[in-house]
């Protein structure tokens, strides 16, 4: 078992890592939202699930491959994977800043606590997820392959895969253009006074139900990239597909510490290896006891998350 | 907007022990006589009209009230309440098709089971607070539901089959199309977890939790041993979960780990919700309502639930308080202003 494992070291950590990668977008889609609000922002799940969708429809549809349509390459490869990304992160990213007028926008103006918002976007989520289903005959959807998923070569002994490679230096690019915008421009900086004491925020002349888009928006864009990069991996989608990974996603946010970027990039991360480390050892259907497990563990020693801000704890 | 909380609540409180009397037996016989209501337009087009008051309408109103003393009164999202109730379907399961016990015999062992689970899990995850409690609970909630999925000994996801149904009582059989027999015993346990619920909330441990609800450091220093009334609160929501969950296999005769999906315990949360957190009676209209609402817009067909979905889209909306909300404090006595 031990030899095994360590012959597939480096394959089992690629995977991972490509799959942390899509971890820690959704998980920002939950974290940002999180930090500015102090909510969970439970309909992202669904947005990563339509985003899926986005780019199955845009490879499928608008680029018109089957399931038999020969590998683009070159230029046109780049050109279809730049528009189904693009396509997805849109179509996130608006439909997470609709979600935000449609179930919280009300509610928050009224002051109502966090339950309210939280079985209002419960049932955003299901309307979501069940329009999909209907139109979709409660079937997954397999999507075309675009792209070749040629061996770029060899990492120790792993075939360093060219769809793993894409994901992983894509998210990092996304993940330094977030950093930027949220650490360098003006209206990060608006979000980081909103999350830190939204009154004073508001005193300052700062716009919070402006800010409060931004950060939906924002979210949904990472989110909508996650969805984009599912696809290019596992090469389909089904309409319970955002249940599962917004469930994972959410965890590696809190692994993290939610609230903070840092956090939910480690903790993305973290659960991607850890997940495909338990599949490995114990099989494919206990990875989800072995991540709550360590979860559990995690938070009993430090209980803001391995990054998170120190909060009001309680003593016990 | 109509406060029927309030209206209710003064009608309660000007009425004298006979009145009040009266109006509870009324409720009661109302509660009890819906099985007779089956040719009206309560019927529910495809389910069967009895069996959907035993499961879901009945079995949602005690596990809403169960949930309630979680949420609604002392505070705590709990997102895997549907653990508490696998675990007594699945105590109920075992120990029904093994051992010679029956139903009545078993459904305090189940209760125990829930407890003693609620506090295996509560002990750590209650020293966390607020949303991570959330995830942790959710964790709890999925990881029974794949235990049972994986283990031999639980059947996986074949389940377990030939649960036998409760011995007769007072010479009233149990059978397995009766279905009004279950709702009206289902009717006394819930009877009996309002009683509960009613006596513990005027008590030290109701007073606890609406402390720790309000604030919880301010509840700390006043002496409040907050800990050890949110595990309370914790253990009993569990235990009125395994009740369920008992009578639930022994309804079914056939339980799955299907049965015991995530989305039950986000169907309750939102009966707690939507009703009215922290108000029982708020809590027990919402899940009537919810439970049934799914099955009476059945000739939606494969729309309903997308219907359910914006129906609890548009009622938080409007009533973000819930459809019963509990009586505000600070509010100026009513008989005053008349």
């Amino acid at each position: 078992m031990i030899g095994n494992f360590l012959d597939q070291f480096w394959s089992l950590t690629f995977g991972g890592l490509s799959l942390g990668f899509i971890y820690i977008l959704i998980a920002l889609g939950y974290t940002m939202v999180y930090g500015v609000l102090r909510m969970i922002n439970f309909a992202n799940s669904e947005v990563f699930m339509v985003a899926t969708f986005a780019t199955i429809i845009i490879i499928r549809d608008v680029f018109n491959f089957t399931q038999t349509s020969e590998y683009a390459t070159g230029f046109r490869l780049w050109l279809i994977l730049g528009t189904a990304l693009v396509a997805s992160m849109v179509v996130a990213g608006v439909l997470s800043v609709l979600i935000e007028l449609v179930a919280y926008r009300r509610l928050r103006r009224m002051n109502s606590g966090i339950l309210a918002p939280l079985i209002s976007a419960i049932g955003v989520s299901m309307v979501l997820a069940e329009a999909v289903r209907i139109m979709t005959d409660s079937r997954p959807v397999a999507s075309p392959r675009a792209m070749e998923k040629s061996f770029l070569g060899k990492f120790f002994d792993a075939d360093v895969r060219l769809d793993n490679t894409i994901i992983i230096v894509a998210a990092i690019i996304l993940l330094v253009i977030l950093l930027a915008f949220v650490n360098k421009t003006r209206l990060g900086k608006a979000i980081r006074a909103v999350s830190m004491n939204p009154s004073a925020a508001k005193l300052m002349g700062i716009n919070i139900d402006g800010v409060v888009s931004i950060t939906f928006l924002v979210g949904g864009l990472m989110t909508g990239a996650a969805g984009f990069f599912y696809v290019l991996k596992y090469e389909n989608s089904s309409f319970s597909i955002g249940f599962e990974l917004g469930i994972a996603a959410f965890t590696a946010a809190i692994l993290g510490g939610i609230g903070n970027i840092k956090g939910a990039f480690y903790g993305g991360l973290a659960l991607g290896l850890l997940e495909t480390y338990a599949s490995f050892f114990l099989g494919t259907q206990w990875k989800a006891v072995t991540v709550f497990v360590i979860l559990v563990l995690v938070l009993y020693t430090r209980p803001n998350g391995l990054f998170g801000e120190a909060m009001t704890q309680s003593r016990a | 907007m109509i406060n029927l909380r309030d209206k209710g609540a003064d009608i309660w409180e000007r009425s004298n022990r006979i009145e009040r009397t009266f109006i509870a037996l009324g409720f009661i016989a109302l509660a009890a006589s819906l099985p007779f209501f089956g040719g009206t337009f309560l019927n529910t087009p495809i389910a069967d009209y009895e069996s959907v008051l035993v499961y879901p309408v009945a079995m949602f109103v005690l596990m809403a009230i169960g949930l309630n003393i979680v949420i609604g009164k002392s505070g705590l999202l709990d997102l895997g309440y549907v653990a508490f109730f696998a675990i007594g379907a699945y105590t109920m399961g075992l120990l029904g098709t093994r051992t010679g016990l029956n139903t009545w015999e078993i459904l305090p062992i189940g209760i125990a089971m829930a407890m003693f689970s609620g506090v295996i899990l509560g002990v750590p995850a209650l020293k966390l607070r607020g949303d991570y409690l959330a995830i942790i609970t959710l964790g709890f909630g999925e990881i029974v539901r794949i235990v049972a999925l994986n283990l031999e000994t639980l059947g996986r996801s074949g389940g377990i089959l030939n649960i036998p149904t409760p011995p007769p009582v007072f010479g009233i059989e149990y059978s397995f199309d009766s279905h009004r027999i279950y709702y009206w015993t289902l009717l006394i346990i819930i009877l009996l977890a309002i009683w509960m619920v009613r006596r513990l909330a005027v008590r030290r441990a109701g007073r606890a939790w609406e402390s720790i609800r309000q604030d919880e450091d301010a509840a700390e220093l006043l002496g409040v041993p907050t800990f050890k009334y949110k595990v309370w609160a914790f253990v009993l929501g569990a235990s009125v979960g395994g009740a369920a969950g008992v009578f639930y296999a022994s309804k079914t005769l056939f339980i799955a780990p299907d049965n015991f999906t995530l989305q039950i315990s986000i169907l309750i949360l939102a009966c707690v919700v939507f009703g009215g957190m922290g108000n029982i009676w708020g809590v027990i209209l919402g899940a009537v309502i919810l439970g049934y609402l799914p099955d009476r817009i059945r000739f939606l067909s494969d729309a309903r639930l997308l219907v359910f979905g914006l129906v609890l889209v548009i009622m938080m909306n409007l009533r973000p308080d819930g459809l019963l909300p509990r009586k505000k404090r600070e509010k100026p006595l009513p008989k005053e202003a008349k």
